[in-house]
């Protein structure tokens, strides 16, 4: 019996991995592809002569650089800007008896069942009226906060034992100093994960920029990858999913990295 | 001079659970005072406001002739060691014990000065790199107290802090105590719910129950004169005898006086009696040995005697068999007499 239910579960594991891993092969293997080739029928799994050039086409056509650096300066901002805010509001959450926390805690949640479909119109009439579309601010404002961040850092704030911070205070440290040494010390899987997944987010987000931007000055690099399917030559595939491996890189380097803190966040949060 | 006193202190929860009315205790200057009690008895809280933890809900708290209730902890010029030490996880021995002298912006040399010292004290010096985690249980013990050592404060409170040791080590650090109070000289609280603990350590022993104060006298005097029958029962082991005057009358041929409602009698005063032999002037009753547990130089046997079951200890005699009968007496100087109140009765 234990053979068949390690068979299932192989089984299983190999579908799950085909879900997740083949439409990342196709991407990869596109990506060294000719236009040609990504036309046939039926489709060829791998490219008869890997285009290493692509990757240099796209970097030609569009202005990479331009979109690389908008990238990066939102993206960066935007999770500076969260563990800003996050932090402070997920200590307070979980520290401090206020009037209204139930309620404030409650209403922050909420904004997490908000789709963004339903804000970016009223967002979008916002900033146009205090003149800050095309701006960098649009991009970033928006995402200063994270009702996901307060919400998972204050139950990690939550498992950090009361002696602990009492021993501070009795220490006489001020709060900032127990939030630097001894809160955010033992929250670091969180915190990592935290700074990832706003990292993806942010580093993917094509609608935001869709919306809240009208010319090339601050647009990030989805959006420019994009503008290569005006092309009049047909939608280049393979340059896409060239522009699109090159998107990927920075965030398979971090997670390679992080990758460790990440699933200690989610699997066990006990610090002794 | 480092006087703990608290004026009518009356703590309360969300508003409905009282867990201390109207308290009134003076801690001396230099003493060495254990809160002892039974678990939920309001002990901890005492502590935790007088660490500036629990803010009071009515009532005064002086230290050294001011009042503090207004007063953060950091500036109360306490150290506090906790019952699972609290050392600091992501810090290393060094940190977890300088970080209160960081705070309070001492300079780095005089920090590296009293470290080294404090260290050595406690048997640390080989240590100071290393993560709580990777201490035992009494090393972890020893970081507490070095942290709580090094602020040189006036007041030290500790809040069980021996509880999660195994017994030897906690006879060890038990000593210890007492040597580093002796040495320091300054005021120790300390909370306990163990009689032991309580009696072997202290100077002054403050019993409570259901935030009450008990007795608050020295351990001697608690223990050889129970205020009444609560701290009767709860100081000494294997806990005093007692029975109500009437159950025992016929077995009495001592005088006792008239409001005697409950008499009391600690196992080691009841003797066994040689045949023949009639005392006067006491508690005399026959009965058959139940239980006998060794203790190593004591031995202590549960007997059935008409009126109910009476333990007894014996020291360095000749075993009784269980089943065997026995005669005990328990002279009149011995009983304890608490009224209908289970006030004593002083004569």
């Amino acid at each position: 019996m234990k053979i068949f239910s390690n068979i299932g579960k192989t089984i299983c594991n190999l579908i799950l991995l085909l879900v997740f891993f083949f439409p990342f092969y196709w991407m990869l293997s596109t990506a060294f592809k000719t236009l040609g080739e990504t036309m046939t029928f039926p489709p060829a799994l791998f490219p008869a002569n890997p285009q290493w050039e692509n990757f240099l086409h796209v970097i030609e056509v569009i202005p990479f650089g331009h979109y690389l650096i908008n990238s990066c300066i939102t993206t960066i901002a935007v999770v500076v800007l969260q563990m800003f805010t996050t932090i402070p509001a997920a200590y307070a959450f979980s520290q401090y008896d206020f009037k209204g926390k139930p309620l404030l805690f409650g209403l922050t949640l909420i904004t997490m069942m908000i789709p963004a479909q339903l804000v970016f119109m009223p967002l979008f009439i916002l900033f146009s009226q205090f003149n800050m579309i095309n701006t960098y601010a649009s991009l970033i404002l928006p995402f200063a906060g994270s009702a996901f961040g307060i919400f998972l850092l204050r139950q990690r704030f939550n498992q950090v034992p009361k002696e602990l911070l009492e021993a501070a205070r009795l220490d006489k440290a001020s709060e900032l100093k127990i939030i630097w040494k001894i809160f955010l010390p033992l929250s670091r899987p969180v915190l990592v994960t935290l700074a990832l997944l706003t990292f993806i987010g942010k580093w993917n987000d094509y609608f935001w920029p869709l919306v809240l931007t009208t010319n090339d000055t601050v647009r990030t690099l989805p959006m420019g990858i994009v503008t290569m399917t005006n092309a009049e030559s047909g939608t280049p595939y393979h340059l896409l999913m060239a522009g699109n491996v090159l998107i990927s890189i920075p965030i398979i380097v971090i997670y390679l990295f992080a990758h460790k803190h990440i699933i200690k966040a989610f699997t066990y949060m006990g610090d002794k | 001079m480092s006087e703990i006193v608290l004026k009518d202190v009356t703590k309360t929860y969300d508003k409905r659970n009282t867990v201390i009315q109207n308290l009134d205790l003076r801690i001396e200057d230099g003493s060495f005072t254990v809160l002892v009690g039974p678990s939920g008895c309001g002990k901890s809280t005492i502590l935790r406001m007088i660490a500036g933890l629990e803010p009071l809900t009515a009532g005064e708290m002086l230290i050294d002739g001011k009042v503090v209730n207004e007063v953060k902890p950091g500036d109360r010029d306490i150290a506090m060691v906790f019952q699972n030490y609290a050392l600091y996880p992501t810090m290393t021995v060094k940190g977890n014990i300088e970080f209160g002298l960081i705070n309070n912006k001492i300079p780095k040399k005089e920090r590296e000065h009293r470290i080294t010292e404090i260290c050595e004290t406690v048997g640390l010096a080989e240590y100071l790199d290393r993560k709580p985690a990777q201490l035992s249980g009494g090393q972890r013990q020893r970081v507490a107290l070095a942290r709580a050592m090094v602020k040189n404060p006036k007041v030290f409170l500790m809040d069980e802090p021996l509880s999660n040791l195994d017994a030897k080590l906690r006879g060890q650090m038990r000593s210890e105590l007492i040597d580093l109070h002796r040495k320091l000289s300054a005021t120790f609280v300390y909370v306990t719910h163990d009689q032991t603990e309580a009696m072997s350590m202290a100077t002054n022993v403050v019993l409570l129950d259901r935030g009450v104060i008990q007795q608050a006298d020295t351990p001697f005097e608690v223990y050889q004169k129970p205020a009444n029958v609560f701290t009767a029962q709860f100081i000494g082991s294997p806990t005093m005898n007692l029975f109500c005057r009437k159950d025992v009358a016929p077995y009495l041929t001592a005088q006792l006086p008239e409001k005697v409602h409950k008499i009391g009698f600690r196992p080691s005063r009841a003797l066994p009696v040689a045949d023949g032999e009639q005392p006067q002037n006491s508690l005399t009753v026959s009965g058959k040995v139940l239980t006998r547990e060794l203790m190593g130089s004591e031995i202590i046997y549960r007997l059935l005697s008409p009126f109910g079951i009476i333990t007894f200890k014996t020291f360095n005699e000749e075993e009784l068999a269980p089943d065997s009968s026995v005669t005990l007496s328990i002279d009149r100087h011995s009983m304890h007499l608490f009224d209908s109140d289970g006030q004593r009765v002083e004569e």
